[in-house]
């Protein structure tokens, strides 16, 4: 029967379109988790964010562009539920693109627990982040202290002379996580 | 040809698909009427539940200072209204629209895939009955606004991650089903004769809609995911602590959440293009130009979510584009506007109630369309950023628009449906009074929001109290309204004068070749190729 052969091949035509659109489906599924390393990829390469870089930079070799200065202010916070005390030795220091600089970080824990710490990042504003370059920094590893115990902790940097003109102070921000539950799992 | 279709399906029910009597009707049914039917009343009773939760949002901002709510609850309260509203009213009830009306529309008999249609709706009630129940369940039901930010319901969660999770996950699982059977309906069944640029514009609005689910339906599905296992798998995807990053969760967020806006309207426009030529007893103006705005507007969808997050600190470059591409939506938006107007200019118009909804939908769609161009723009949205003036613009193009285009729509074939003309008086009555009381409910929120008072807070400084007594009091007469539009509809299904095949003497479509009510079984056989006249 010629309706029964009509009937099939619809039939047919609707499974193929069904085909075709779950397939779409699971792509964008996929494409939604792809999304996070497409964003880490595009941070990376604009900045954005304020990300900076999570591992160490060599020493500069291009000299020090002495005819301007930069303001680097420090700031840190502890993230909810890490009991230690967190902050910068100095709060503001001035330095020439190309120098090289060290500054401390002080840290203690002050409770009765030993606790990993890892302190993360951030550069404002956000398009000066690829220009912060740091040769050591507290940030690349976690950092372990016992019960009571401190620690001063080294950040050496120094800010790439490629930086623009218009950046005048940069504010470097660490945030301080309590990440021993992690560690030990 | 009426009295053969009523043949056709009688001689149909005696050879297969006896209908079931009871709630196994319901339950078991692979009629796309039925099913249709299932979605509207489920949209319905959502409505008035989102409703009731605004009621109470309204009670504690009555009065500056705290007086019934607790803030948490508050919270809960405003999360939980903005769900239901988005992903249990609105959606569901185009849903229902497109159910009811595409396969009569193309002269289909049926959608595509009848038993998976059952499913996609039947899940809906366990995903709402979950997020619903968690109200009652020690955490609480979900607290960190509609748009659920990491680390607000991650981190900072009050143990209700799970159940939303849950909930959303089974909302969009239904979502893209239908949709899936809505795009397979349209490009396999559509009658003989009736090409995709015949088709009415209801039906292509929600074709393209349909993609649009399909599309970012599953990224809302994996971001919902990522929050499951940042909360409860020690993943960081959104955590800073172990690598990731809480603005990414906005990007993946308003990735689906722009688009989402324009699932929730697209069909309003269809619904409203349909109505305006039907009762200005014109042909709809500029038929090809409205396809491609609305095929413009998906597109544009796509490449503006970042305008939600002008605050988060983006590269001046990002805002420019944001901004630019957003502006670029006010052109096909605006030639949809241009549209609707011509084609009323010099038009023969009466007023009948679908014709009132559309044309107030036509001008209360617009304030909430520039009130979105402000906000598009950069400078200026840093003031109103998570302000009630987002509130007010968000309200006005979701209630003053795709609320009243589901009236609209409801009203313009209630008698297809239910074969009776609905209640003049009353339905003129729930017309006048949803009018102006949502106008003194939403419009005084736009000098609230530019004076500075923040959304989702329950108390608010002393100067903003008259100004919110009034949105209150608007907040009340416009849900008691909507208890009109419910004894209309049991009216009319009740009884009432009896609807004609075609009762309105202007309306085009396939729709109206057969009988109201609509028989069971439509289209058994494909209408005549001289019905499908095109636009």
């Amino acid at each position: 029967m010629s309706t029964e052969q009509e009937q099939k091949a619809s039939d047919n035509k609707t499974s193929k379109t069904v085909k075709k659109l779950v397939l779409v489906v699971f792509a964008m599924f996929g494409f939604g988790f792809a999304l996070v390393p497409l964003y880490d990829v595009f941070c990376d390469i604009t900045g954005l964010n304020g990300k900076t870089a999570t591992t160490a930079a060599s020493v500069n070799e291009d000299g020090i562009d002495e005819s301007r200065t930069i303001t680097v202010q420090f700031i840190s916070r502890t993230a909810k539920g890490i009991p230690w005390q967190f902050e910068p030795m100095i709060n503001e220091i001035t330095v020439h693109p190309g120098e090289m600089k060290l500054v401390k970080f002080y840290a203690k824990n002050e409770s009765v627990n030993d606790i990993i710490g890892q302190a993360v990042p951030s550069v404002s504003p956000g398009r000066a982040a690829i220009y912060f370059q740091k040769i050591e920094c507290f940030c690349f590893n976690s950092q372990p202290l016992k019960a009571q115990e401190d620690v001063e902790m080294a950040l050496q940097f120094y800010v790439d002379a490629e930086l623009p003109e218009e950046v005048k102070t940069i504010t470097l921000s660490y945030t301080l996580y309590d990440i021993t539950g992690s560690v030990e799992s | 040809m009426t009295t053969e279709a009523i043949h056709d399906s009688h001689e149909h029910d005696d050879h297969h698909d006896h209908k079931m009597t009871g709630i196994k009707r319901w339950l078991y049914t692979t009629n796309h009427k039925d099913i249709g039917t299932l979605y509207l009343w489920f949209a319905f009773i959502m409505l008035l539940f989102g409703g009731a939760l605004a009621m109470m949002i309204r009670v504690e901002l009555f009065q500056p200072g705290l007086q019934f709510v607790e803030p948490d609850f508050f919270n809960q309260l405003t999360t939980v209204h903005g769900l239901i509203m988005v992903f249990g009213a609105i959606m569901p009830a185009f849903t229902g629209f497109a159910n009811w009306m595409i396969p009569m529309m193309i002269g289909a008999p049926d959608m595509a895939l009848p038993r998976m249609n059952n499913w996609s709706f039947w899940i809906l009630p366990f995903a709402f009955s979950i997020l619903i129940a968690s109200f009652f369940m020690e955490s609480g039901a979900p607290n960190f606004g509609w748009t659920f930010y990491a680390p607000l319901s991650t981190t900072y969660s009050n143990g209700s991650t799970a159940f939303f999770v849950f909930a959303v996950h089974i909302m969009g699982v239904s979502s893209i089903m239908g949709a899936i059977n809505v795009i397979v309906t349209i490009m396999n069944m559509r009658a003989p004769g009736m090409t995709y640029m015949k088709m009415p514009l209801f039906v292509w609005t929600f074709f393209i809609t349909a993609y649009l689910l399909i599309a970012v339906m599953p990224v809302l599905a994996g971001v919902v995911t990522m929050l499951l296992t940042d909360t409860y798998f020690g993943t960081s995807f959104f955590d800073a602590a172990g690598g990731g990053d809480p603005v990414m969760f906005q990007h993946i967020f308003w990735f689906f959440g722009h688009p989402e806006v324009y699932i929730m309207i697209l069909p309003a426009f269809g619904i409203v293009s349909t109505i305006i030529p039907a009762f200005a007893r014109k042909r709809l103006f500029g038929y090809s130009s409205m396809v491609y705005a609305t095929a413009s507007i998906a597109f544009l969808s796509f490449i503006v979510w970042a305008h939600h997050m002008f605050t988060t600190g983006m590269p001046l470059f990002g805002e420019l584009f944001f901004m630019y591409c957003t502006m670029l939506i006010a052109v096909p938006t605006g030639v949809k506007v241009f549209n609707w107007v011509a084609t009323m200019w010099r038009g023969s118009m009466t007023f009948e109630i679908p014709m009132l909804f559309s044309i107030a939908f036509v001008i209360l769609f617009t304030i909430g369309g520039f009130s979105g161009l402000m906000l598009a723009l950069t400078p200026v949205d840093f003031q109103y950023h998570d302000t009630y003036f987002v509130v007010a613009h968000f309200h006005y193009v979701l209630v003053t628009g795709s609320l009243f285009s589901i009236y609209a729509g409801a009203y313009y074939w209630l008698p297809k449906w239910t074969g009776h003309m609905y209640h003049d008086g009353l339905s003129k009555a729930h017309f006048w009074c949803s009018l102006i009381s949502v106008n003194i409910l939403f419009f005084p929120m736009h000098f609230l929001g530019l004076a500075g008072m923040p959304r989702r807070i329950p108390d608010y400084a002393l100067q903003f109290a008259d100004f919110n007594k009034w949105v209150s009091i608007g907040g009340f007469a416009f849900g008691l309204s909507q208890l009109i539009f419910l004894v209309v509809v049991i009216k009319c299904i009740k009884g009432g004068k009896k609807a004609e095949a075609k009762p309105w003497d202007g309306a085009e479509g396939l729709e109206w070749t057969v009988a109201s009510p609509a028989p069971y079984h439509t289209f058994e056989t494909p209408p005549n190729a001289e019905d499908i006249k095109g636009q």
